[in-house]
């Protein structure tokens, strides 16, 4: 189970004294530096790549080696770079947000609002999946309807940023768009029709005698933007970190399927044609628990091969979002009856979605 | 005095629980360390993030793993209370 993804490693103290105009300088000099850089290594790679696998190592164009080594080289760096970038940014944007701060702003917020503003929510705040059962009592606790806990605790997982950056670097910024809408609409609308179905009476009762209070400062995040920085710089160093070795290995079977197996060989299979394929997706995809970095380059490469974009989708969604793990763990306060129905629930929203996409693309 | 690490167990909470050890060790304090890991009572200190360091029974940090510094500057305070 990959825990705790995103929650940066410690926090720096709060409160720093404002920061005199030329640490600023020196912070935005280094910055842009590093931009730059990046940037110039980002462009040069499909031609280091090219150069690489033909003239360094001197393997034939159109075999299917070459065309592996230089899927490999091309995109493992790509999507390293991309994650770096992506992860620094989107560790400082959570910067801003804590698990109390979500908490106090849903809040007696009715339905539908709720849903829709938890779902949004649950991408930006830092989430570790064993957190979970703490955030899910301290939200349902104080006064955060059923229905819209669940929609954060859909959306949390399952956009991540790690899986929208490999989205976008792979696949462009329609898929990851459509991934992270998909998603939301998923969040929003489990976590909807779980709060009709009134299944409070299904959630442990103990859960409701010991309600959450907001530890000591826990909400208020007064941070310096130094202090945001390196909470930007320690999200790279623990999640980049943590997942790298997965990237590797998920490009590299990705750069095998990419060189080796036959166009059109997975059209059979999770090809548009089999309407059993989105089920038979989404079904392998629960008790699949990957960190998105595993999967998705794999998935890129079952695409190129023919599978259908909506069930590929689907299976992603599945896998990323819906963890036996998280729901083993969340049996401590959830009757069965509950995991099972937030299972159900989320699930046939994933099988809409991959439908659609089949039907629609 | 009374150090309480709060956390179902994941690789965080481990390394907590080091960093504690660590810090506990390098003051020379007189401390009792306890790992909590059963949920239930994880909740009486009503934390929202796992891991969770607590000192007699007063949540002092949460959500994350702290520094061994960190660590030492609350064990100093307490010291002094």
């Amino acid at each position: 189970m990959v825990c705790c993804e995103g929650s940066g490693a410690a926090d720096p103290p709060a409160g720093a004294a404002t920061v005199d105009s030329r640490t600023a300088a020196r912070y935005l000099g280094v910055g842009l530096f590093a931009l730059g850089a990046w940037w110039l290594v980002y462009r040069s790679l499909p031609v280091f790549s090219r150069w690489f696998t033909f003239s360094l190592v001197g393997l034939a164009p159109g075999s299917r080696l070459s065309s592996a080594v230089e899927f490999f080289v091309y995109d493992g760096p790509k999507v390293l770079l991309l994650l770096i970038l992506v992860v620094f940014a989107v560790g400082v944007v959570r910067s801003f947000f804590t698990p109390e701060r979500a908490r106090r702003i849903l809040a007696g917020k009715r339905e539908a609002a709720g849903n829709a503003l938890a779902s949004m929510l649950g991408i930006v705040t830092p989430f570790c999946s064993c957190s979970a059962v703490p955030l899910f009592i301290g939200f349902v606790t104080s006064g955060v309807p059923l229905g819209v806990t669940f929609s954060f605790l859909v959306s949390a997982p399952m956009i991540n940023e790690v899986a929208l950056v490999l989205l976008y670097g792979l696949f462009g910024w329609k898929i990851a768009a459509l991934y992270a809408g998909t998603g939301l609409a998923v969040a929003m609308v489990s976590g909807w029709v779980i709060g009709r179905l009134g299944m409070e009476k299904h959630v442990e009762e103990w859960v409701y005698a010991n309600p959450a209070k907001p530890v000591e400062g826990g909400e208020s995040q007064n941070l310096s933007w130094r202090d945001r920085i390196h909470y930007g710089l320690d999200s790279v160093d623990d999640i980049v970190g943590k997942v790298w070795p997965y990237v590797l290995a998920g490009i590299a079977v990705g750069a095998v399927i990419h060189g080796y197996v036959p166009e059109n060989f997975m059209a059979g299979i999770m090809g548009a044609g089999a309407w059993w394929s989105v089920p038979l997706a989404v079904g392998i995809g629960i008790p699949m628990y990957s960190n998105a970095a595993g999967i998705i380059p794999i998935v890129q490469a079952l695409l190129g091969k023919g599978a259908a974009l909506g069930t590929v989708l689907a299976f992603m969604m599945s896998v990323i979002g819906l963890s036996l793990p998280e729901m083993i763990i969340l049996r401590k306060v959830l009757k069965v009856r509950l995991i099972a129905t937030f299972a159900g629930v989320v699930g046939v929203g994933i099988l809409i979605v991959g439908y659609l996409f089949n039907v629609l693309l | 005095m009374n150090i309480a690490i709060l956390g179902t167990g994941c690789p965080k909470c481990k390394r907590t629980t080091d960093v504690v050890r660590k810090a506990v060790e390098e003051m020379g304090v007189e401390a009792t360390i306890q790992k909590i890991e059963d949920i239930r009572e994880i909740m009486k200190y009503r934390v929202m993030m796992t891991p969770a360091v607590a000192i007699d029974g007063q949540v002092k940090i949460s959500g994350k793993v702290p520094t061994v510094d960190e660590v030492k500057s609350l064990l100093a305070t307490g010291i002094r209370v």
